[in-house]
């Protein structure tokens, strides 16, 4: 029993309160979830409670470019298995996020926590957490100017002290080269389909050779490290050779291997990956993403895709043409506001679906699927392009706020 | 043009295709391909030799490091600076437009020998960094509809006698020194800040540099409809927003 061994002192149980207090006033103002409000408000009173909170539970911290949030949920139901969990489930995932979801589960013996990679090397020293898990590092937000391998080079010093197991993606290089500086690692072969931000070595900056699923540097040799698991198929290969059966309600290739490092993750807290494998079952859409959903009588696919990589995975598990698919991009502060990562999407991928384009840059992506050589119709909003759509379910991807908009719209 | 195909060269996309800059490559080859010219693209990895008999050069945007990284093979490799003697159209965006002058600012604070194909000199700025949509009027000896696009850097551009400002902003920062001039070109050399990228809002500019590849004056016209409702909207607002 890893319950509050040690009491918060007073004034950490008052900043709780406090926390809470505003967290309920936000919700009731109709602010959303109000934790975010909540953990800021808990954060000025004590700056220190984060740490505190978590001093009681066995930490796991999982942060990466794309699939973090689908990921912390994996875990969480992985280790309900062994006790009760706490976790930041709806993606709130900066310290103010993290601390109000954490003074949410005083009785519980595990916190899954997912870390906005900006805060993963802070979180990491306030909470010394067991395990850290990586995904993946790509571009994403260009105008932020947050460099890929910069970032890479953040979580390499921020991890080198620390004593937490790292569980990191053997298949994408800046991950290798930010967790290598730690003394544990356990490699995963999760795979990763995007290329584009790993062509020269984070290490000494000559240029990556990657024959098949290799990688290596011809010139240092900063290589791919042998992995202990590994995604094979529909199976998750574990570190002595067995195969098991992954059963997922979640689509595509990326959810497998957020999965695969799910059971590693797992085992490292105790939970056998059959068990881990078998209770990841239950989960089904994380915060509306990958939900199917009915409007307009027609049946909707609502899919998340925040970046070149994340499109490109979401490319991979749409249903084959003649599928609609429904395209909806725009360029708020949460999107970023430079819209040319629409080029490194390569859009030749859809042809054949009919395809239709929404969203406040509709005619950014006008031009690029023009370009790619592709039809598409142009809508003013969701239910014109449903009411155009041919027969059939439909695929929805969008970008962050555009999903958060959709969402809104069809009632999810 | 060599033979009967157009050689379009894109370098470096190892390092230097950080914003979206496949896109000036897909349109330039686009809008060849629409009128009727066979187009023999090759993207360059920074391990290979510059091809010198290309006939448009493209280079893109980076960041700090990779834009050390390319700057010191292209020097190395010589070729492009060949290709450039021997009549070769360069297009560069961003990291790449600051490589193609004389020097620049790189990683490591320190100052870096550019290819010296533009006669300027890039510099760190002090202010916040410039990112916004920009609106300007392109040099009217190129005779373009006006110029619009995404900037989103932090370089500072001062340009030597020999070059000419591409544009004059009428919104947005451009070359960043003050006195309103984005972007610079001589003879067949280009450089920009602008992103978008350039071409999928400034069509205009990918057959400029047909033009200049076949050297004719005019190309037959091209399905416009999506990028002038683009240019529209994108002109709107950065009108809006200054
Ligand atoms: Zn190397």
């Amino acid at each position: 029993m890893a319950g509050n061994t040690e009491p918060l002192s007073p004034r950490a149980k008052l900043a709780v309160t406090a926390g809470r207090a505003a967290a309920a006033v936000s919700r009731a103002a109709g602010r959303g979830s109000g934790s975010v409000i909540g953990g800021r408000v808990a954060l000025k009173l004590d700056p220190d409670l984060l740490a505190r909170l978590a001093r009681h539970l066995d930490v796991v911290l999982v942060s990466a470019t794309n699939g973090k949030t689908t990921t912390t949920r994996l875990i969480a139901e992985a280790l309900r298995a062994g006790g009760p969990v706490v976790s930041n489930a709806l993606g709130a995932n900066m310290p103010a996020g993290i601390t109000s979801a954490l003074a949410g589960g005083s009785d519980a013996k595990f916190g899954v926590i997912e870390v906005d990679e900006k805060y993963l090397a802070g979180v990491a020293r306030d909470v010394t957490p067991k395990a850290i898990a990586l995904l993946n590092l790509s571009r994403d937000q260009l105008d932020r100017a947050a460099e890929t391998r910069m970032l890479a080079e953040h979580w390499r010093e921020g991890l080198s002290g620390s004593k937490a197991l790292i569980i990191a993606n053997a298949d994408d290089p800046l991950i290798v080269w930010a967790a290598s500086s730690s003394a544990n690692v356990v490699w995963v072969a999760a795979g990763q389909e995007w290329k584009d931000d790993a062509w020269s070595c984070p290490s000494c900056g000559g240029v990556m050779q990657r024959p098949d699923d290799d990688w290596f540097c011809g010139e240092c040799g900063f290589r791919r490290p042998t992995p202990s698991w590994a995604l094979s198929g529909d199976y998750v290969l574990d570190p002595h050779g067995s195969a098991w059966p992954i059963k997922l309600q979640l689509p595509g290739r990326a959810n497998k291997a957020n999965a695969t490092t799910s059971a590693a993750v797992a085992a490292a807290f105790g939970v056998p990956p059959q068990v881990a494998l078998e209770r990841m079952y239950s989960v089904q859409a994380v915060a509306g993403r990958y939900d199917v959903v009915s409007y307009m009588e027609r049946e909707l696919r609502l899919l998340l895709a925040k970046n070149p990589a994340g499109w490109l995975e979401t490319f991979s598990l749409i249903d084959p043409p003649p599928t609609p698919v429904i395209m909806s991009v725009n360029a708020r502060g949460a999107d970023g506001t430079d819209t040319s990562w629409l080029w490194d999407v390569d859009y030749t991928r859809l042809a054949g679906h009919p395809l239709f384009v929404l969203g406040d840059r509709k005619l950014d992506l006008a031009v690029r699927l023009e370009v790619a050589g592709l039809d598409f119709e142009v809508c003013d909003n969701l239910d014109q392009a449903v009411q155009m759509a041919p027969p059939g379910r439909i695929e929805v991807i969008a970008n962050y706020t555009a999903f958060q908009d959709l969402r809104r719209h069809v009632g999810n | 043009m060599s033979d009967n195909s157009l050689r379009l060269v894109w370098v470096y996309p190892d390092l230097l295709s950080t914003y979206g800059d496949q896109g000036n490559a897909l349109v330039v080859e686009r809008r060849a391909r629409q009128r009727g010219l066979d187009v023999q693209r090759l993207d360059v990895r920074s391990d290979q030799p510059i091809p010198t008999s290309g006939d448009i050069y493209l280079i893109g945007g980076g960041e700090d490091r990779p834009q050390r990284l390319a700057a010191e093979r292209l020097l190395r490799d010589g070729g492009l600076n060949r290709a450039v003697s021997n009549g070769a159209i360069v297009f560069s965006v961003c990291a790449g437009y600051q490589i193609l002058g004389h020097e620049f600012i790189n990683d490591q604070d320190k100052q870096q020998q550019g290819l010296g194909l533009l006669d300027v000199v890039s510099t760190r700025g002090e202010a916040e960094r410039c990112v916004g949509d920009v609106l300007a009027d392109i040099d009217p000896q190129l005779n373009l509809p006006p110029l619009t696009g995404f900037e989103n850097h932090q370089g500072v551009t001062h340009l030597g006698p020999t070059a000419r400002p591409f544009a004059k902003v009428r919104f947005g920062n451009g070359n960043g020194v003050g006195d309103g001039f984005e972007g610079a070109w001589q003879e067949t050399v280009f450089g920009t800040y602008m992103h978008g990228p350039v071409m999928a809002r400034n069509p205009h500019i990918a057959d400029l540099l047909l033009k200049l590849a076949l050297d004719v004056n005019a190309l037959p016209p091209a399905d416009d409809r999506w990028y002038e409702a683009l240019r529209q909207e994108r002109i709107a607002a950065a009108t809006a927003t200054s």
